[in-house]
């Protein structure tokens, strides 16, 4: 089963949940896609690691071969190619990697060289396999290194947790595509409803099987919860504040290992979690 | 207008809480936010008068039509984005998966596939005696970086005689967070005493130096771990960046934000404490 944990914004514990999940699960994968601030290694603190460049396609010129007539460089839609003083510029970060360049260059002037962008890091923590993507600082996108964390994750059998990027834009989609059920993790603030209210809208047009973890609860109003019993949202926890699970997930510890009473928390959570995931493919079928 | 970018590396550090009350102490009459993936300022800033909204087109989009389409799969086998999909013998274009390349459009022999405007998300300018440019980019958009630029540049046009703008920034070190970068007199990263938190704030400071950025750092919610609230003190000694101070955890904060308020609107700890970072933040950006 494969479970993405999203929330329209960071900050609100996606990582909390999705780290503690894997956790309790008895064997498991996660997956930080959050390619641009990683967190879940941290917590795990991975053994045997081993890492594996993320690269993507660079066009080159050969200026023996290359006449000049800028087919290329009229064809670039991204602006990412220009002739000047008799050589084919490229500009790395602009480049889509869509070898239009390539196809249409008819001296065949033009090949492709790997530049990397950024890395996967796989390594074990328990029971727990961590596969970690991380975006080179000063690249643009890394949808490239969670189209390969994903590509990756498609082959396994075991429960796969998938960390999300935070928002509701490109990278997120490309991280829930082939998700069975979405956990959206959402704070107990007007913020929070704001953002759950984005990735709610995104589930639903992806017609994903969700449910909501309220986190960082506090006595007294709960936006959050408000919004879900609205629009008659499955709440599929809630998460009360509290001083010593912020704590040790400041410190980067994971809570489940450390204490029962949070084992029970998440482990009732992974349950609420199957059942709905079951029900939804039952209803399906 | 100066401008100062308050940046975080990643989101819930509190980067729109200190804005806003940053906007209120400076009386700040140009202010933008430019993390329009999940744009949150405008809960807290309440104007007069309706936004004047306009649409945002990013990259163009590829479209088949399904009339001169021959179905000879030129256009899937060219596309490097496995943006063209076959269903019901039919090609279609993924809006989401197509990067408008133009590939397909200059393989296909029939001339049945062009590149379309797409509107990607919606500009958004609040003016009355303020202005406010902010943005929010629709569902699975990848031009973030475009979109907070034409965020950047609504709030220059509209408030050009503004003396300070207050500029609330997206979370990463992605495109989007380069593009508010630009322009920016000074950056102002809120941190988080967390593991995570202080990982993220070394990729943004790495970014920011990159970029050749007057940065200060400040941290929230600080006695939710004191330890590391040291370290990042310690982290900016040794880097030799001026540290602003520390905003500590406050319940009254939640408070005034559910209400739509700043927490400069209400008497608090985290109020008194931002106030003290912002005439820091104020003397190092002017020095």
């Amino acid at each position: 089963m494969k479970i993405a944990v999203l929330s329209g914004k960071g900050g609100t514990g996606k990582t909390l949940v999705s780290v503690n999940l894997a956790a309790v699960s008895p064997e498991s994968v996660y997956i930080d896609c959050d390619v641009e601030e990683p967190n879940g290694y941290l917590f795990f603190k991975p053994q045997d690691i081993k890492n594996k460049r993320v690269t993507v396609k660079l066009p080159q010129a050969d200026s023996k071969l290359c006449n000049g007539c800028r087919t290329c460089v009229n064809f670039c839609k991204f602006n990412a190619l220009a002739y000047i003083k008799n050589n084919l510029i490229v500009f790395n970060e602009i480049c889509h990697s869509c070898g239009g360049c390539l196809l249409f260059c008819p001296q065949k002037a033009i090949s492709e060289k790997d530049r990397e962008i950024g890395m996967i890091q796989r390594g074990i923590s328990g029971n727990v396999r961590v596969v970690t993507g991380m975006l080179n600082i000063g690249e643009a996108s890394g949808v490239p290194v969670i189209e390969k964390l994903l590509q990756d994750s498609r082959k396994e059998n075991k429960d796969v947790f998938i960390d999300c990027p935070p928002g509701s834009a490109c990278m997120v989609m490309e991280s829930i595509k082939d998700a069975d059920y979405c956990i959206l993790v959402a704070e107990p603030t007007i913020f929070g409803v704001h953002n759950l209210e984005m990735v709610y809208e995104l589930v639903n047009l992806f017609q994903k099987p969700f449910g909501v973890v309220l986190n960082k609860c506090l006595e007294g109003e709960n936006p959050a919860e408000d919004y879900c019993l609205q629009n008659e949202i499955k709440i599929l926890n809630k998460i009360p504040f509290d001083l010593e699970l912020g704590t040790m997930n400041s410190n980067g510890q994971i809570a489940v290992r450390k204490h029962p009473k949070y084992r029970d928390l998440f482990q009732n959570l992974l349950q609420a979690v199957r059942k709905e995931a079951r029900h939804e493919t039952a209803s399906d079928s | 207008m100066k401008q100062l970018l308050i940046l975080s590396g990643k989101g819930g550090t509190g980067k729109t809480t200190v804005a806003g009350a940053f906007i209120k102490l400076a009386d700040a009459r140009a202010y933008a936010d430019c993390d329009v993936d999940a744009p949150n300022l405008h809960l807290i800033r309440a104007h007069s008068l309706p936004a004047k909204r306009s649409d945002y087109y990013g990259m163009r989009k590829a479209i088949i039509d399904a009339e001169s389409c021959r179905s000879c799969g030129l256009c899937r086998q060219n596309c490097r984005f496995e943006a063209i999909n076959k269903s019901n013998g039919q090609y279609e274009v993924d809006a989401y998966a197509c990067e408008g390349c133009g590939v397909c459009e200059a393989v296909c022999p029939m001339g049945a596939v062009s590149l379309q405007p797409a509107v990607a998300g919606e500009l958004m300018l609040y003016k009355d005696d303020m202005v406010f440019s902010t943005a929010r980019l629709k569902m699975g958009s990848g031009t973030s970086g475009k979109l907070v630029t034409e965020v950047k540049k609504q709030l220059r046009q509209e408030a050009m005689d503004a003396d300070l703008a207050v500029i609330d920034g997206s979370p990463g070190i992605g495109c989007p967070v380069i593009a508010s970068l630009n322009g920016a007199d000074m950056v102002l990263i809120v941190a988080e005493p967390s593991l995570s938190g202080i990982s993220d704030m070394e990729r943004i400071i790495t970014m920011a130096e990159k970029f050749k950025m007057k940065t200060g750092v400040c941290v929230n919610k600080y006695d939710t771990n004191e330890e590391l609230a040291l370290k990042i003190e310690a982290f900016c000694r040794e880097r030799a960046l001026p540290f602003l101070g520390k905003i500590p955890f406050d319940t009254a904060a939640i408070k005034a934000v559910n209400k739509g308020q700043s927490i400069i609107d209400v008497d608090c700890p985290s109020g008194r404490a931002a106030t003290k970072v912002f005439y820091k933040t104020l003397l190092i950006m002017n020095s």
